[in-house]
């Protein structure tokens, strides 16, 4: 390869290297840093309690889940092989692993609406970032916890 | 052989044109669309309507809010004739007042918060003492060191120069004529006679007057409803960005500023607190801030808690309009936990470059402060700190800074 051949490349290189760099966001390298979260995090709306007693799916009345806003959820329960479970005391928690607090409110379940499902107002959410919210179920002399992981922003 | 001595040439022209585009090109991409996404959900543009305040039956109708804020500005409601809402609460200094601590008939070792937006928040008050703005107007009033006066002082008021109003709003008043029945000076305050004539005062007629008393806050608050706030350079910004983060149009904000606002969402995690429109996330927060030398530290949110659950003016007591089921702050407040110690409300940061001092004793006089505190860390003398460290650099902590200007309000056109 010639001298001026070899510059040409170096510039055509030099050139391409500058253009992408021009046009990619300059906020890519912004990423806050120390972050936490686990990598294989499951934030499925439907998970299975620690030790398999019950299967629980949430869903929100306000969608996506909002920051600073009071809302409810609504919980459903059923046992490993799909039987609504009723007339189970649940308790509620929700909290902020990678910061040490948890939500600015205490979420408690108001009501059962019957076939497993119940209502869970006084859910607010103040920060973006990864959330885990806890329900200790116990129904049928049986007490099992079930974690929601979310992702807001 | 001609055309390839053109070719070094042409591509160094090339080369050169590319640098000048890179460093000029206005339509050069900011924002990834992530980060567009977090701009968009601190612009003004998507601010939601107010929310109702079940607990104030007038808190949406416009007579009450006239009546509130001829109330708001009148000096007659004060122990000394000479203090008002307006004293603390200046409409040119964005409802702030300028000074480290509020000045009324005695000092409030308190900084004076705004109340622009403050209806959206659930609670009122550094440590959230009050559910309600209406509650929260009756604080200052019959507190000694703020208005000084007590609550059938102020009924009086009422019956002697807004009867019409009044009664056109909220039914007749109880007659006060007996000045036995009805002292000049009564009320739960620190005034020995006063407190004193409370006590021997009947519980319908102190009821009587409560309900006066809870109906001026309620005017006031129906006032304070209409503060909101309007559009800073900074939502004009975000308005400006498409999809693909690339500003269109005139420059909005200059280098510096768009470099601040990227440590405002980014390496700063500011919007951990200051997010949403109002840049507040009206929770409570212990970020090791000092006190004011010389004064007790303030125990911040644990105390409002305490408050809070004993007014008879709260939403669950007998002067509010709500259903107990609509009482949602006080149903689902947190009232344990080592969150609450120290604790004090996010503060909006619309029009923060206009309301120094800043803090809730006013101890930091400039924003400059403020980064470095951020940026530095603090020892939290009371409760568990949840400051980490910024370590900003001097560069990054101006343009931290120079963000926070375009917060600004813009005069309306």
């Amino acid at each position: 390869m010639s001298p001026a051949k070899l510059v040409l490349l170096l510039l055509t290189v030099l050139l391409t290297a500058l253009l992408a760099g021009c046009m990619a966001p300059a906020g890519m390298a912004a990423t806050p840093t120390g972050s936490t979260l686990p990598a294989d995090l499951d934030f499925s709306a439907t998970r299975l309690s620690d030790n398999g007693l019950f299967r629980a799916t949430y869903t929100s009345d306000a969608t996506p889940v909002p920051l600073n806003e009071l809302h409810a959820w609504t919980l459903h329960i059923e046992s490993a092989d799909g039987a609504p479970v009723e007339n189970a005391v649940i308790h509620v928690n929700g909290d902020m692993p990678e910061h040490g607090h948890g939500m600015p409110t205490t979420p408690q379940v108001t009501q059962e609406l019957g076939n497993g499902d119940y209502r869970v107002e006084g859910m607010r959410f103040q920060m973006g970032g990864w959330w885990a919210i806890t329900f200790d179920i116990e129904a049928g002399g049986q007490r099992d916890r079930v974690t929601f992981n979310l992702q807001l922003k | 052989m001609h055309g390839r001595k053109l070719l070094l040439p042409a591509a160094l022209v090339l080369l050169l044109s590319a640098l000048v585009a890179c460093t000029f090109n206005p339509n050069a991409s900011t924002w990834s669309a992530d980060e567009v996404q977090t701009l968009r959900s601190l612009s003004l543009a998507v601010l939601k309507p107010l929310p109702p305040d079940p607990s104030n039956a007038v808190a949406d109708d416009p007579a009450a809010a006239a009546l509130g804020e001829r109330i708001f500005f009148d000096t007659r409601f004060s122990a000394n004739g000479a203090v008002a809402c307006a004293s603390c609460h200046m409409p040119e200094r964005h409802f702030t007042d300028g000074r480290p601590f509020g000045v009324g008939v005695g000092v409030i070792p308190l900084n004076a918060m705004t109340l622009v937006g403050a209806a959206y928040s659930p609670w009122q008050t550094w440590n959230g003492k009050n559910d309600s703005q209406w509650s929260q107007a009756l604080l200052p009033l019959e507190n000694a060191l703020e208005h000084g006066g007590d609550r059938t002082f102020y009924a009086h008021l009422i019956a002697e120069h807004y009867a019409g109003e009044y009664t056109a709003l909220f039914g007749p008043l109880p007659d006060l004529a007996d000045a036995t029945r009805f002292p000049p000076h009564a009320g739960p305050v620190d005034a020995v006679a006063a407190s004193i004539a409370w006590e021997t005062m009947t519980p319908d007629d102190r009821d009587a007057v409560n309900r006066v008393f809870a109906n001026i806050g309620k005017a006031l608050a129906a006032y304070e409803r209409t503060l909101l706030p309007k559009p800073a350079r900074f939502d004009r910004y975000v308005a400006s960005l498409d999809d693909h983060g690339r500003p269109q149009g005139q420059p909005i904000l200059n280098d510096d500023e768009i470099a601040g606002l990227r440590i405002f969402i980014g390496k700063g995690r500011c919007t951990n607190c200051h997010n949403g429109p109002r840049f507040t996330n009206d929770a409570f927060h212990n970020t090791a801030v000092p006190g004011a030398p010389g004064y007790p530290l303030q125990r911040g949110r644990i105390d409002g808690v305490a408050r809070v659950q004993n007014d008879p003016f709260n939403c669950l007591g007998p002067y509010s309009d709500a259903a107990p089921e609509a009482c949602t702050a006080l149903r689902f407040m947190v009232t344990e936990g080592d969150t609450l110690l120290g604790g004090m409300k996010t503060p909006t940061l619309r029009n923060v470059a206009e309301t120094a001092p800043y803090m809730h004793t006013g101890q930091m006089a400039t924003l400059a402060e403020v980064v470095a505190h951020y940026s530095g860390g603090g020892y939290a003398l009371l409760g568990h700190n949840e400051l980490t460290p910024l370590n900003l650099t001097a560069q990054e902590a101006a343009q931290l800074e120079a963000f926070l200007h375009t917060l600004t309000e813009e005069p309306s056109p």
